[in-house]
């Protein structure tokens, strides 16, 4: 496939290292230091030109180009790209990245407004989410599939957990739940009955979210979210709007701590159940007067990384129970985690896995990834061809790698719990747990 | 005296004031007062009709209309080709009232019957009626003629629906306190005017009125013709929709709506209640938009204030051995009169003088509230009490929650604090103005040996500046405001003035910013 991607960033460097092996990539950047940064970097090949105009377009080849990701940091010349792109090559598949709503909505409003076929956005993909990995306090990562009604999410297994110590087949005992894999000292494991779990593990487990709840529930029964909740989100930025706006939508009244007072005014006149405060968030006497340590979960938005950690680290000592930041450089999730972030999420890599999900080969539908990289969650529709249609699931198995997980079945939008005697039909949508290393011969094979 | 410094600094500056250019277009103003008074033929031809079926004086309507006519002919002339500004409308707006409140009683002192032969009374009969405040002057209602006695209804119903047009179309541009609201609550129903033409507003709403007045005198006289509305002829089903729907209050019945029957007292209830609900509300009701009230806050209020007061003095009435009435009885009049009392109307179907002072003090509490904004009731309005609540209850949690930011929301729409700010300025005005009214009238009434209690001074205060009509006492239902000192009814006359045109446009006039910049 031939991929154009203007704007070398983070988005369009992380793209572009995904796609490089397999694809022909050219990257388009306006700054020469950083395309030829780019082209020792990644074997891909970088032009350096501005990705609105018409000639630079044409000299990446966009008239015979599969696709054209537009993910500079400015909303309008993607839009304008992406425009451009469409009216050089009508049949190229174009996806935008966005960082306002207001375009989104033009965008829902008419699929394919501004001649783009996919918009991404940032803020909003983001603030989603943190909505599910506020929905399940106790998840590391949470992802939905098939609509919403599959639902994947990563725990860490604590000290007091009832099935510590427990094989996979004793902790089993959830309705419509599979145990996809157990990550244990950063590696991928598949489980098997007779699997021990242990404290410190981390499982992913895929189901419907209901069960996925209440498995939540029993392993971290503190941590168990509830309508009433306690959410405080630090930083009034877009992402923090959305996650408020979100958080309404569920039925919870966050508080929202926003220092600016204009901005403060407006997210409170946006957010009617949202108790606004405009304060500084690392003032202490503003944080025990408000008790904000008290709350279950703090979600800190502010506009840097090191704010986001200090907030967390504050929260942690203050006694909430949770921390999730928004961390804008993907490096530094992992060190944030380790130190004392209970889950960090990057606007950049939850977009770069939206974009990535539509540059996979195969039919997959919906991409989640897990530790980062090293595997990943896959909804993939069971075409009539496929090898798998009329098999059931303990013989398709068979013909699968081993580190392949059947973690749910969606038939006519009816979740299937996944056993041996299941058998796989034309039009089912899947969800798999796939090793990274397997993605593309599963895929093949689906 | 200029070797005084002072008084040489004082003297410049007044001087320096002097120098500066009038900035107002006053003949704009004083133009369109002039083409007011020239329509005010129109609605004069009507008892001059009257007067001339009865066969009684054409002669008082017949000097009005010349006059009239005269007067605004020479307005009209004086004026340049000035365009109306913000600061001509508010003198325009002054000007308007007092010039038809004045032009109004022309008929009375020409008439020269009664009381209202005296031109202070008269003043007080045509202002009361002009501002549909209902607080009458009359003591005997036979020496007067049908035909004067329906001017008295037509001029109030010409006040309810002149307020109408001037805060829907007029008063919501001009962002003055109050009236701004009009244009906040306009905006959550998504319309600032009902058309962006100010005429087309106007005539949608003449329309509406005039179709709401002719549906209550309908009603009315079928309910006569069906025998359960004895006395409701053409003539009194009409006078009485006039004043029910302007939410006015006078009848040319010395029993006021208490003459008449159970049927009758109870077809009056609903209209009252139209009239003090907001216009633009109706006006989407009756174009088929049927939630369009429920969706609005400040009616569902509204609603929630006529019923929870209605049951109370049900109650109060109902556990009240003094007073004698059926079961039925006691219910009509209990919503009758706090319905009455809350529109502002100032009907009355029985003299609640005589009334616990529990259900007395309920009634007196009731004109402090008023009905909707935007719609012919005065008062302080529903509105602005939910604005000063909601800021109360804002303040109290700020008080705990001291870094918390909270807007104020009107059926889901922010209000700006600068409104907020109007409200709660405006609201202080009215109770200072209110306190101080009922000042003058307890000296000036104690001067003149009237006996007036404290209360009976407060609710005469009240029912004049808010434009209610009946108080407690002489100036009771049933009574008259003829006993009070002339001192006492040109301060009322001069207040109920202020009170109909909401108090700001008198106050700004007053300001020599206004005046000169």
């Amino acid at each position: 496939m031939h991929v154009v991607i203007i704007g070398a960033g983070q988005v369009g460097e992380s793209i572009a290292a995904d796609l490089q092996h397999d694809h022909d990539v050219v990257v388009v950047e306006n700054r020469a230091d950083r395309a030829d940064e780019l082209t020792y970097a990644l074997d891909v090949l970088t032009i350096t030109g501005d990705g609105t105009e018409l000639h630079t377009l044409e000299e990446a080849g966009v008239d015979e180009a599969d696709m054209v990701l537009a993910t500079t940091d400015d909303d309008e010349t993607n839009i304008v790209a992406c425009s451009t792109a469409k009216a050089l090559a009508p049949s190229t598949f174009t996806i935008a990245r966005i960082k306002n709503t207001k375009y989104l909505r033009t965008w829902e409003h008419d699929e394919g407004a501004f001649g783009i076929d996919l918009m991404v956005c940032t803020n909003l993909l983001t603030a989603e989410s943190i909505v599910r990995v506020v929905g399940l306090p106790a998840a590391r990562d949470a992802d939905v599939f098939a609509g919403g009604r599959v639902q994947m999410a990563e725990f860490e297994i604590g000290e007091g957990s009832p099935i510590v110590d427990q094989t996979v087949e004793e902790a089993d005992r959830f309705d419509s739940l599979t145990f996809a894999a157990i990550i244990r000292n950063g590696d991928v494991e598949v489980p098997r009955g007779d699997s021990c779990l242990l404290a410190g593990d981390r499982v992913v487990v895929i189901g419907s979210p209901h069960s996925v709840q209440t498995f939540a529930r029993t392993i971290a029964p503190k941590e168990s979210p509830d309508e009433a909740a306690e959410v405080v989100v630090i930083g009034g930025s877009e992402i923090g709007y959305h996650v408020c706006r979100l958080l309404e939508e569920r039925g919870l009244s966050p508080r929202l701590v926003e220092q600016d007072h204009d901005r403060a005014r407006t997210l409170a006149e946006h957010l009617p159940e949202t108790l606004v405060m405009e304060s500084d968030a690392t003032d202490m006497g503003f944080l025990e007067r408000e008790h904000v340590g008290d709350a279950d979960i703090l979600v800190s938005t502010l506009d840097s990384d090191e704010k986001n950690l200090l907030e967390c680290l504050l929260a942690r000592r203050l006694g909430v129970e949770r921390t999730v930041a928004v961390i804008d450089r993907t490096s530094y999730v992992d060190l944030f985690e380790t130190v004392g972030v209970d889950v960090g999420v990057s606007p950049r890599e939850v977009v770069a896995e939206e974009i990535t999900r539509f540059t996979q080969s195969g039919s997959a539908e919906n991409v989640a990834f897990i530790e980062s990289d090293r595997a990943e969650v896959l909804e993939v529709e069971i075409s009539a061809d496929s090898a798998l249609a009329g098999k059931r699931i303990q013989d398709a198995m068979a013909d699968l790698p081993e580190c392949v997980v059947i973690g749910a079945i969606t038939r006519d939008r009816e979740f299937i719990v996944p056993r041996g005697d299941t058998e796989l039909r034309a039009g089912d949508h899947v969800v798999v747990f796939v090793e990274t290393a397997v993605v593309d011969e599963v895929t093949a094979l689906l | 005296m200029s070797s005084i410094p002072i008084l040489t600094g004082i003297a410049d500056r007044i001087d320096r004031w002097r120098r500066r250019p009038v900035r107002v277009k006053w003949r704009a103003s004083l133009g369109l007062v002039g083409s007011i008074l020239v329509w005010l033929a129109v609605p004069l031809s009507f008892p001059l009709v009257l007067a001339g079926y009865y066969d009684e004086p054409l002669l008082p309507f017949l000097v009005t209309i010349a006059v009239t006519l005269g007067v605004g002919r020479w307005l009209e002339r004086l004026s340049g080709d000035a365009d109306l500004g913000g600061r001509e409308a508010f003198l325009m707006v002054a000007l308007a009232w007092l010039a038809v409140g004045l032009i109004g009683a022309i008929p009375f002192l020409v008439a020269g019957n009664g009381v209202i032969a005296h031109p202070v009374d008269a003043l007080f009969e045509s202002m009361s009626g002009i501002t549909t405040t209902g607080a009458t002057v009359l003591v005997d209602f036979s020496v007067h003629g049908r035909s004067i006695l329906m001017w008295r209804q037509v001029i109030q119903w010409l006040g309810g629906l002149g307020v109408l047009v001037l805060a829907i179309s007029v008063l919501s541009q001009l962002s003055i306190g109050g009236t701004q609201l009009m244009e906040t609550e306009a905006q959550t129903q998504n319309v600032h005017k009902l058309s962006p033409h100010i005429e087309e507003t106007a005539r949608m709403l003449w329309s509406l009125y005039s179709a709401i007045t002719l549906t209550c005198a309908g009603v009315l006289y079928v309910l006569n013709l069906a025998g359960v509305a004895p006395g409701m002829t053409p003539y009194n089903a009409l006078a009485h929709a006039l004043t029910a729907v302007a939410t006015a209050g006078f009848s040319p019945d010395p029993g006021s709506v208490g003459a008449f029957s159970r049927a009758a007292q109870w077809t009056v209830i609903p209209f009252m209640f139209i009239g003090a609900t907001n216009f633009i509300l109706i006006y989407y009701f009756v174009r088929g938009d049927w939630l369009r009230p429920v969706r609005n806050e400040e009616f569902r209020y509204y609603v929630g204030v006529v019923v929870g007061t209605t049951v109370l003095m049900a109650l109060l009435l109902l556990t009240d051995p003094s007073v004698s009435f059926p079961i039925e009885a006691k219910l009509r009049h209990a919503t009758f009169q706090v319905v009455s009392i809350l529109t502002t109307t100032g009907f009355a179907t029985v003299d609640f003088n005589g009334w616990s002072p529990a259900a007395k003090h309920v009634l007196f509490l009731l004109m402090f509230l008023g009905g909707m904004a935007g719609s012919t009731t005065c008062s302080i309005k529903l509105l602005r009490w939910m604005i000063v609540l909601k800021g109360f209850r804002r303040d109290l949690f700020t008080a705990v929650h001291t870094d918390a930011v909270r807007p104020i929301r009107l059926s889901g729409t922010v209000v700006e604090e600068e409104t907020v700010r109007d409200v709660y300025a405006y609201t202080l005005l009215s109770v200072v103005i209110f306190f101080a009214l009922t000042a003058f009238i307890a000296v000036d009434g104690a001067r003149a040996s009237l006996e007036l209690t404290e209360f009976e001074a407060m609710s005469a205060a009240a029912a004049t500046f808010f434009n209610i009509g009946p108080a407690f006492g002489v100036a009771g239902p049933f009574g008259s405001y003829h006993p009070f000192s002339n001192a006492t009814k040109a301060a009322m006359i001069v207040l109920m003035w202020v009170g109909r045109i909401e108090i700001l446009p008198v106050f700004v006039l007053l300001t020599p910013a206004y005046w000169r910049s």
